[in-house]
């Protein structure tokens, strides 16, 4: 009864944070409900016993990515005013179309034959993790730091000083 | 009387078993109740630490500290507390009043949450969860969402330029903190905060990786904003920074916060590498263990206060060169060597104080390779040289 109950109250903000992230007319406090709607995700995860993607979750959603949007917005100075449409002439179209899409993806989910795992959540899965990553997934585990890299190198190159790139050889 | 908090637990529950509540219940009162405590202890904390740093202040310029409000001024705090609260509250026209309101409060909330998982004894923890180092860099990670909140909401142009300068620097000193963060989970094998200090009993992580401790008292200085890193209150450049804007005890939740704050990170210096709540028979008696772990973290306090009161501020500039230029190449270049050496130390199966005192001589070589070769890279500063000026001195007193 208490876990439905949490389950509940945890969907409640989350759904109603990605609504208000939707239908502010405030760029930034949308931004700010966006981080609400992360946290509420981070608490599901917490409820399926996965408290290392929860925290991952906040680590890297809250703490790098709601930073970065929140920076991106606040240096565009256009986007702050408070006045901005929210529809346009085709709204009835979109939310037809909406409706419909839910209405497919809630039949889907209803009707699907969801197979129940009867194992026990493993005593130690970071353990496990870390050794598959080292194991079976290396293979993607250095492609991924490979890319990181190069968006690392990118982005440093982009915001390079002017005067430097036209005194270098390229 | 040596268990004695699990004694009050233990009897608490019984009472309230006895109370007829269901075991479920009784779990989540007492749960409660701890972490009430827990919020209740810091403050009182805070409180006294608010004294200390005053005058320790006064005594390191050379002065007294305050001494009217009581004897040695033990009063002051209460002093100070009752005119915060009796300040009232200017909010400037324009402000965003959810977010104006809130973002002190996320400011104390983040640093409360990091004291849910530290284990003050043997027995005594919060939160025993599997990723704990983890939770600690994520929370932190609300604080900074916090001064972005308060910088954009006062509608108010210094506190946005002192909020984007600080959330610059924490999110740049965030990574050589959690990379040094890594070296003690990396020698204990496990994230758990309890397993981190088992694994320093006898020796602690402070002589087997003291290149990491250093790294980490220096980020640790640089998120909590204390000088030299205080650009976030620079007066001279910024008003106040990102709390211009607030008055009354809105701003005293960010003077709380900021205290606790370094309170935290003395304990977090003292669990990852001054061996929590180790000691002489701590195991035994976990009310020594709480005392030892309370008084390591004062120590901590200190040095970093001392730290504080003796340097004066770096720039901008400077401080991202530091970090990014020195800080993160030598934690990186730390865990590799500690991770490397680790994994050949235990193949060998040495004794344990040669695998100490190998580490510390790695750390120690590392820290020296490093500061030399940050010497020779750092661009000459052409200095102008005066010629000697004539010092004023007063009629009738003695020339230096």
């Amino acid at each position: 009864m208490v876990p439905v109950l949490v389950f509940a109250a945890v969907s409640l903000v989350t759904l109603g944070a990605a609504i208000a992230v939707v239908t502010n007319k405030n760029i930034l406090h949308s931004a700010y409900f966006l981080v609400l709607a992360f946290v509420g995700v981070a608490a599901v995860y917490v409820m399926l016993e996965a408290p290392f993607i929860a925290v991952i979750q906040v680590l890297i959603y809250i703490g790098a990515i709601a930073i970065l949007v929140i920076f991106a917005i606040m240096l565009t100075r256009r986007l702050m005013s408070n006045d901005m449409e929210q529809r346009n002439k085709q709204w009835i179209w979109s939310a037809l179309g909406s409706v419909i899409l839910f209405g497919v993806l809630g039949w889907l989910v209803y009707s699907a034959n969801w197979p129940v795992v009867e194992a026990a959540v493993p005593k130690d899965p970071i353990t496990l993790m870390g050794q598959e990553l080292l194991t079976t997934y290396v293979v993607p585990f250095e492609i991924a730091s490979v890319l990181l890299l190069a968006a690392l190198v990118g982005s440093i190159l982009i915001g390079r000083e002017k005067d430097q790139e036209s005194r270098s050889a390229e | 009387m040596a268990d004695l908090i699990n004694l009050i637990e233990n009897w608490l529950e019984t009472l309230i078993l006895g109370w007829g509540a269901s075991e479920e219940l009784t779990l989540f009162i007492l749960q409660a109740l701890g972490s009430v405590l827990v919020v209740i202890i810091c403050f009182v904390i805070v409180i006294a630490l608010i004294w200390v740093e005053r005058k320790l202040a006064g005594r390191i310029q050379d002065r007294f500290g305050p001494n009217r409000a009581g004897p040695f001024g033990i009063f002051q705090s209460f002093a100070d507390i009752i005119k915060i609260f009796t300040k009232e509250y200017v909010t400037p026209e324009g402000a965003e009043k959810g977010f104006y309101n809130v973002a002190p409060v996320l400011a104390i909330a983040s640093v409360l949450a990091i004291w849910a998982v530290f284990p003050f004894a043997v027995n005594v923890l919060g939160a025993d969860i599997n990723v704990g180092v983890l939770y600690i860099v994520a929370v932190s990670a609300f604080g900074i969402l916090a001064i972005l909140m308060a910088g954009w909401s006062s509608n108010n142009k210094y506190s946005l330029l002192g909020a984007s300068r600080s959330v610059a620097m924490l999110i740049s000193y965030e990574i050589p903190m959690v990379v040094s963060m890594l070296v003690p989970v990396l020698l204990s094998h496990s994230m758990k905060l309890s397993d981190i200090i088992a694994a320093q009993q006898p020796w602690w992580f402070l002589i087997v990786a003291p290149l990491a401790a250093l790294v980490f008292l220096i980020s640790s200085m640089a998120e909590i904003g204390k000088a030299p890193f205080d650009l976030l209150e620079a007066e001279s450049e910024l008003v106040a920074g990102y709390h211009t804007e607030y008055s009354g005890m809105k701003f005293g939740m960010f003077y709380v916060a900021e205290f606790l704050h370094q309170y935290t990170v003395g304990a977090l210096i003292t669990i990852f590498f001054l061996g929590g709540w180790g000691g002489p028979l701590a195991i035994q008696w976990p009310i020594l263990g709480f005392i030892y772990f309370h008084i390591k973290t004062f120590v901590v306090y200190l040095v970093i206060s001392w730290i504080r009161l003796s340097l004066p501020r770096i720039r901008i500039d400077e401080m991202l060169n530091l970090n990014w230029k020195f800080l993160i190449p030598v934690s990186f270049i730390n865990l590799v060597v500690v991770a490397i050496a680790d994994r050949v130390m235990i193949d060998l199966n040495l004794a344990r104080w040669i695998y100490v005192g190998i580490m510390f001589g790695l750390n120690i070589f590392i820290l020296l390779v490093s500061l030399f070769l940050a010497g020779k890279t750092s661009p000459e500063v052409e200095r102008e040289t005066f010629p000697t000026r004539p010092v004023a001195v007063p009629p009738g007193t003695k020339s230096r």
